[in-house]
């Protein structure tokens, strides 16, 4: 087998060496009669040529070839190769976690240099070395504010992405946690009334998500104001990260909650991607993930380090602030590379673009009669619109001419059936988005 | 003063570099987009109160060059399994084949969005349906979860699925029975599931201690957490009768798989008794650690627990096509967005098709590696446990300790010997452990090396302490005060004008 460093001779000698006349010896401890007697009905072995293969067939089966205007949490954005030729050096690839810093500082500046970038990002004071994704962080952020505050309610806006919510829901149910969902209005942003009702000394947390899942623009300031008012914290979750070039940082928020996705990570059939948890310094102390600080050797020179571990499980074990090991090291510097790439201008240009072009996509498809914008909020490249047919149809309609259609909002909000949310980015040209347009129009003119 | 030898490493140059911060210059730039093809907005007007004016304060400036060489000068300061043997115990730093790397980014999977149509996601879901029946013909299972993004998660999934369990017959139970050998996510986790942790001991071989357990399993056990081999390294020799104990009492046995690298090809935790386990896609099955993730956690259960899974749920159609239920009245719901890290799933696929049923082979070599050492380093090093071991060997520093030098110091020497430290101080049951975890990935010649390595740190031991315990002397930095980064934290870049505000 080619990863395999051995010959048969040499497996015989160090059998030898051992001591033990066969290498079923060594497996002596096992009890006879739960040892496999058959080789596993496994496919292979695939040489690499047939491994391509494989995933080149699979590849096929997939949709390429279409145009997408699918975002709601996962986007396409430009990601220059620079970016995978950094990731693919073996140094990074195939290093561990930097628990022994003296051979591991490439690892740990550029961690330092990730939280860095978030924190200028967010306009927070501290980020971690990264969580799991949007969804988790958003979790982990409630379960932060419950420790600080001492308090088990906490009200999501219903503009939060369904599967956040859902997995906060997973979490929750056992920890005591009660979750309530706090409604949206016309605009399409937070239902700040309905949220001033719902709080009360008992709340740990206001969770929003901005731009929203609809992707309106929230107004952070009265919501931590009526936050704060009652003692909770405001968690701000951010699931497109790009709209942070353009958009004021959520300074408001005590905990920023975001998905680094759109930050040099392709979309990956949902994975891997990156989560940070960014907030205040005075909260640091019961932040979950790790942590890489700033220190000096014997020789005083600047290094870095894995720090306050002493909130991690592999030190505090039942009293850690999470259970979180392994998180997304390789990701968190796909989204350094990329974002040193895009620059202070980059990152300004490229969130103008998806701005601009989603602003044309939608004016384009307000001539269409009878399509009309769902909500009123300013958005960044994603928007809702309702049609005057099912969204489903539209969208089978769309599949022929090799377009993967927006979004179907109904699936998640009852309430919102007949509404799209579309999403466009500097992927998309402008032929493609004209062509998206007729192919909607069409669809809606089809006789049914 | 060291035996040039032995020595695999050698002193090379090391460029210095600062952060990219320091090397930013306004003007420069190392991306550019295509032109603007429809027509250009005014973005303050667009959005008003909402529009950030400045821009990103703090975002470099730098060309592209600037940008390959500081990442590059960064890289060649870590060590790497590319570089050579990483004996990290309970780690299983195997070789991360790199055609798993090609295959994750072809066009047609690693461009593919969650959200689009089942019809035009049939390849993805045929990876996923395959990877799934591979990792269930390796651990003997019956059904199979791919969402959970790490181990950790993988173990807050079973938990949640065994109190689902619990919670339909009545009563989610109160607590979860944990080994003192246990990974630190084992206890950390069981709190998050709502569950007290109860500690079990083991016993003077490094087993569950059975009649001890007979005591602690009472209908207030939700579970028994188990890492089989444990931590030690050993195969838990008794566990079907652990699985008998708890069963009894209507409590559930949970494998950590972290080292199922012992087991894979040659026993099944299905067989043993198992009743959920997680497995790490990034141990066992080589995806890249990456400096510390992504990883998967896969959570494989017996029947009983199949209702509980986490949505969705992949099921077959007629005519062999791939969907996704969602509907699916007990499931404990989601424990991420999406459907997992498919990218690293689809490294796991790639490995495991490489090998297919000649995986059993990795497993041996893995074992027979680890022996080897254990058979050469037996004598210079303590061993406190000495029942065989499978893929891992775990020794103390007692010997060394004579002579003021522990687990740490001789950790920290081994680096001037070319080789990544073991896995120091833990487990915990063994006071100054080193534990060894060579892998299936070493040859003959790499694990001769890593034992004269260790053989001579032992020599310097006893000879020149002050040498070991002042190492490593060969890194472009020394030891870190890990103490002040810790009181004074600096967890950020700041510009030079603004660090008086960073002391506040």
């Amino acid at each position: 087998m080619r990863y395999l460093p051995k010959s048969t001779t040499e497996r015989e000698q160090m059998l030898a060496a051992i001591g033990v006349k066969s290498i079923e010896e060594l497996f002596s401890s096992i009890p006879e009669a739960y040892r496999l007697k058959n080789p596993l009905n496994l496919p292979g072995p695939l040489s690499e040529a047939e491994v391509i293969q494989y995933f080149q067939a699979r590849g096929a089966e997939n949709s390429t070839g279409y145009t997408s205007f699918l975002g709601a949490g996962v986007y396409s954005h430009f990601r220059s190769v620079v970016t995978d030729a950094i990731l693919q050096r073996g140094e990074f690839l195939t290093s561990y976690t930097p628990y022994q810093a003296e051979i591991a500082q490439g690892t740990l500046q550029a961690i330092f240099e990730f939280q860095t970038l978030m924190c200028e990002l967010t306009g927070q004071e501290v980020a971690n070395a990264s969580m799991y994704d949007g969804s988790t962080a958003t979790t982990e952020s409630v379960l932060m504010a419950e420790r600080l505050t001492g308090r088990q309610r906490v009200l999501v806006a219903r503009s939060l992405h369904p599967e956040y919510r859902e997995v906060l829901r997973t979490y929750a149910k056992n920890s005591g946690l009660k979750v309530e969902e706090i409604g949206f209005r016309s605009t399409g942003t937070l239902d700040l009334s309905g949220l001033k009702a719902a709080l009360r000394d008992d709340v740990c947390a206001v969770v929003i998500q901005s731009p929203n899942f609809f992707g309106a623009i929230e107004s952070l300031a009265p919501v931590a104001e009526a936050a704060h008012a009652a003692g909770a914290l405001l968690v701000v979750a951010v699931a497109e990260a790009l709209s942070l070039g353009l958009l004021k940082p959520p300074t408001e928020a005590d905990i920023v909650a975001m998905e680094g996705q759109s930050f040099g990570l392709a979309p990956s059939y949902g994975g891997p991607f990156v989560g940070v948890i960014a907030s205040r310094e005075k909260f640091v102390r019961q932040m979950p993930g790790r942590l890489t600080g700033q220190t000096i050797d014997q020789n005083g020179h600047r290094g870095f380090v894995l720090t306050l571990a002493t909130r991690e499980q592999h030190i505090r074990r039942e009293k850690a602030t999470s259970n979180i090991c392994t998180n997304q090291a390789l990701c968190a510097l796909a989204a350094t590379v990329h974002l040193t790439l895009l620059g202070k201008v980059g990152i300004r240009e490229m969130a103008e673009q998806n701005l601009a072009k989603a602003q044309f996509t939608l004016s384009e498809l307000e001539k269409i009669p009878g399509l009309k914008r769902s909500f009123t909020a300013p958005f960044f490249n994603e928007f809702a619109v309702e049609l005057p047919r099912s969204v489903k149809m539209v969208n089978t309609e769309l599949l022929r001419s090799k377009i993967v259609g927006p979004y179907v909002l109904g699936a998640a909000y009852p309430e919102l059936s007949k509404h799209a949310l579309v999403c466009v980015t500097e992927t998309t040209s402008r032929a493609q988005i004209e062509k998206f347009v007729a192919s909607v129009k069409a669809a809606l003119e089809s006789p049914l | 003063m060291m035996n040039e030898k032995i020595k695999k490493a050698s002193r090379h140059t090391n460029q210095n570099e600062g952060l990219i911060f320091e090397k930013s210059s306004p003007g420069k730039r190392a991306f550019e987009l295509p032109p603007l093809d429809v027509p250009a907005i005014d973005a303050s007007k667009a959005l008003g109160g909402f529009y950030r004016k400045e821009g990103v304060e703090g975002f470099p400036e730098v060309s592209e060059i600037e940008v390959i060489r500081h990442f590059t000068r960064l890289s060649t300061w870590n060590y790497a399994i590319d570089l050579g043997m990483y004996p990290l115990g309970s780690c299983t730093m195997k070789y991360n084949p790199r055609v798993n790397e090609y295959v994750a980014r072809l066009a047609g999977i690693a461009t593919e969005h969650p959200y689009q149509p089942q019809e035009l996601s049939q390849g993805c879901l045929r990876i996923l349906s395959l990877l799934e029946k591979c990792l269930l013909e390796i651990t003997g299972m019956d059904a199979i979860t791919l969402q959970p993004a790490a181990g950790a998660q993988g173990e807050l999934t079973g938990l949640l699925l065994i109190r689902a369990h619990h919670q339909k017959h009545g009563n989610p139970r109160k607590k979860v029975l944990i080994p003192d050998s246990a990974h630190g996510t084992n206890p950390a986790t069981a709190v998050i599931a709502g569950y007290e942790v109860e500690n079990i001991k083991s016993n003077a071989d490094g087993q569950v201690d059975i009649e001890h357990l007979r005591h602690q399993v009472t209908e207030d056990a939700a579970a028994l957490m188990l890492t089989n081999p444990s931590t030690l390294g050993i195969f838990e020799q008794q566990i079907p009768q652990i699985a008998e104990i708890l069963h009894a009492k209507g409590a559930l046995l949970y494998m950590d798989g972290a080292n199922m690298n012992a087991l894979t090809g040659v026993t099944r935790p299905g067989d043993l008794g198992v009743d959920v386990m997680h497995l790490n896609l990034h141990k066992t099955f080589s995806t890249p650690h990456g400096g510390g993730g992504p990883g998967a956690g896969p959570v494989a259960t017996k029947k009983i627990l199949e209702p509980f899974l986490p949505i969705p749920v992949l099921v077959e159609k007629e005519g062999g096509r791939l969907a996704l239920d969602f509907q699916r009245k007990e499931s404990i719901g989601r424990v991420r967005a999406f459907g997992g890290n498919f990218g690293v799933l689809v490294r796991a696929l790639a490995y495991i098709l490489a090998y297919g049923p000649g995986v059993r082979q990795a497993t041996e070599d893995a074992v027979l590696n680890a022996n080897y050492i254990r058979k050469h380093l037996e004598g210079t090093f303590d061993l406190p446990y000495t029942r065989p071991s499978m893929h891992e060997v775990v020794f103390s520093d007692a010997i060394q300790k004579k002579h003021g030098v522990n687990t740490m110091d001789i950790a920290k020497r081994l680096i001037d010997y070319g080789f990544h430290p073991y896995t120091t101080a833990f487990p915990l049951i063994v006071p100054g452990a080193l534990m060894i975890e060579p892998t299936e990935s070493e040859s003959k010649e790499e694990c001769d090396y890593f034992i004269d390595a260790m053989k001579s740190v032992a020599e310097e031991a006893e000879k020149n302490p002050e040498l070991v315990k002042s190492a490593p002397h060969t890194t472009r930095i020394r030891r870190l005060d890990e103490v002040g980064a810790a009181r004074k934290p600096i967890l950020r870049w700041r510009p030079a004008a603004k660090r008086g505000e960073a002391a506040d």
